[in-house]
């Protein structure tokens, strides 16, 4: 990759982030750790849906998929935090290549409705075997299930940092993708289909892996918040899991490489302060999206990338 | 003219619920030859090039080209056997930059020189210099000249151009013309046009449809000198426009 802004700009987003990690505030501190996994979760939805135009609104499955095989491998077999994340990252990207192999014969809100259901049977499924998952309650992991070689991941600088070397990877492998070839024909799928099959594009092979993809980064982000934070329950498997990467894109920009982080930050602290204030915080963050989608469709880097800053890919 | 057959099509049908839009046409083109497609509005000449292209479906019939059976072929596939097909409701990326419009078709290929390639590809349509613009601010002239280099840029056997011409101003359509000339004989071209010059300048056969049938095939003297197309067709002065 050529150093040029573009770079400068992303290299500079991490090693803020690793300076934070020697002068946060341990509430802050914490909060970024867990924003910087979720974030991994929205570079993988944005792959799916800002890049390649797949509205999916099944992602859950996918974070459900890599948070169980983490959660459960480590408190059923032994497992132990590397073998949780590869296997996280597997589940992932296997259940999404095989739903794609379903889903993708389908477009638009046929799309979004299938993906939907898949999710709600996985969803359902975690609750059917509960003697395993124990359901909503979930598992707590044991902490010889966090320990990633020598580094226990239920140490806060521990944590924070295998964080950020998850994050920083997922988001310079994002970061290159986007400026590759195949990136580009991510985005030619999603800017005009019936143009891009004529230009020898198989629409479905296109859409299959660029989903498999989004299934890996959702997969890897679901074992590492389940390894990281302890717990593996439904409610992290529930429809809400599936809206809130979407959130995130659409409040960062749809299509941009640092927005998902951004609008994970955003979003986090939105609601943060807004329940601090009122009970209705849902309320607040529902308006917020609304003024969002009127005033700014395209989210922040996106609006930002057309009022002048082309270069952001 | 050497006559090695590029494109045979036998018995081409395709209906919309009723209506015969193609209808039992037999077609071949000659390996380097500009062919092309004459014949009124709604006479089938979009549909009939999408079945090549494979956009729409085949109903029946058979389509063989460069030797092989490719009536199922999909579309994608097609393309990259060499048919390449542009839009006559223009439809590049209009979101993308110039460069990256003709990018897509470069890399489509496997070319090891991507920006050589399409650099190469904006050279021959004259819109070198606006590799950068994004490609929907272009005027429509120059958005028709991208969807032909777009066309160029995937070195295609067959390139299918469907009314190119429309819309042009006269001095890009003698730009356009001198593109063709280019394009043979290393590629065929079939050429669907309405504007007459251009078709008498350029084509060494004409293929005029009409009611999705063949009224006639045969060199630019031979159908003007037609009977029946006159009838159909070239008589008319309005269809002609
Ligand atoms: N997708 C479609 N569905 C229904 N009818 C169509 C469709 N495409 C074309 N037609 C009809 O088929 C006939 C031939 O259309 P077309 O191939 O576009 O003609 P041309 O390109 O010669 O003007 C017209 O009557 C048109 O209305
Ligand atoms: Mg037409």
């Amino acid at each position: 990759m050529k150093l040029d802004r573009a770079l400068l700009l992303h290299l500079g987003l991490l090693a803020a982030l690793l300076a934070f990690h020697f002068a946060a505030p341990a509430y802050h501190h914490t909060n970024i750790a867990r924003i910087m996994v979720l974030a991994i979760y929205a570079m993988g939805y944005n792959i799916a849906f800002g890049y390649t135009g797949l509205l999916s609104l099944g992602h859950a499955l996918f974070f459900g998929a890599g948070l169980y095989a983490a959660g459960l491998l480590a408190y059923h077999a032994e497992g132990t935090a590397g073998t949780g994340l590869i296997a996280g990252l597997a589940a992932g990207g296997l259940v999404a290549f095989a739903l794609g192999l379903f889903a993708l014969r389908t477009a638009g809100v046929a799309f979004m409705i299938v993906t939907l259901m898949f999710a709600q049977a996985g969803y359902l499924t975690v609750l059917y075997f509960g003697s395993y998952t124990r359901g909503d309650e979930g598992i707590v992991i044991p902490r010889a299930g966090r320990m990633l070689g020598s580094l226990d991941l239920s140490d806060d600088n521990t944590r924070y940092l295998v964080a950020f070397a998850l994050f920083a990877a997922a988001l310079l492998v994002n970061l290159w993708l986007a400026r590759s070839p195949r990136g580009r024909i991510m985005v030619a799928m999603r800017e005009n289909e019936e143009r891009s099959r004529m230009l020898g594009y198989n629409p479905f092979t296109v859409k299959l892996a660029a989903l498999t993809i989004s299934g890996l980064y959702s997969g890897l982000s679901g074992a590492a918040y389940a390894l990281m934070f302890g717990y593996a329950g439904a409610s992290l498997a529930s429809v809400q899991y599936s809206i809130l990467p979407l959130l995130y894109v659409l409040l960062g920009g749809a299509g941009t490489v640092i927005g998902p982080f951004l609008g994970a930050l955003l979003m986090f602290y939105l609601i943060d302060y807004a329940s601090s204030v009122t009970d209705a915080h849902q309320f607040v963050t529902g308006a917020a999206l609304v003024l969002l989608i009127l005033f700014a469709p395209k989210g922040i880097l996106g609006t930002l990338r057309e009022r002048g800053l082309r270069w952001l890919p | 003219m050497a006559a090695v057959t590029l494109l045979e099509a036998r018995g081409l049908t395709r209906h919309f619920d009723g209506l015969k839009a193609v209808d039992g046409v037999d077609f071949d083109l000659e390996e380097g030859e500009i062919h092309a497609l004459i014949g009124p509005n709604g006479a089938g000449k979009t549909t009939f090039v999408s079945l090549l292209s494979g956009r729409i479906p085949v109903q029946s019939g058979t389509i063989r080209f460069a030797g092989r059976d490719i009536t199922r072929t999909p579309a994608h596939a097609r393309v990259r056997a060499g048919i390449a097909y542009t839009f006559q409701i223009t439809q590049v990326y209009g979101a993308l930059t110039v460069f990256d419009n003709v990018a897509l078709a470069v890399q489509s290929r496997h070319s090891r020189r991507l920006a050589e390639d399409t650099t190469e590809a904006l050279t021959r349509v004259g819109l070198e210099a606006r590799a950068d613009q994004i490609a929907g601010t272009l005027s429509y002239g120059h958005q028709r000249l991208l969807e032909v280099a777009m066309g160029l840029a995937l070195k295609p056997k067959l390139l299918i151009l469907d009314e190119p011409t429309q819309g042009l101003a006269q001095g890009e359509i003698e730009t356009f013309k001198d593109i063709v000339r280019g394009v043979v004989p290393e590629a065929t071209v079939l050429l669907i046009e309405h504007n007459m010059d251009v078709v008498m300048d350029l084509a060494h056969r004409i293929t005029v449809l009409n009611f999705g049938e063949v009224l006639a095939t045969g060199t630019p003297k031979t159908i003007r000198a037609d009977k029946a197309v006159q009838a159909a067709y070239l008589g008319d002065p309005h269809a002609a426009a």
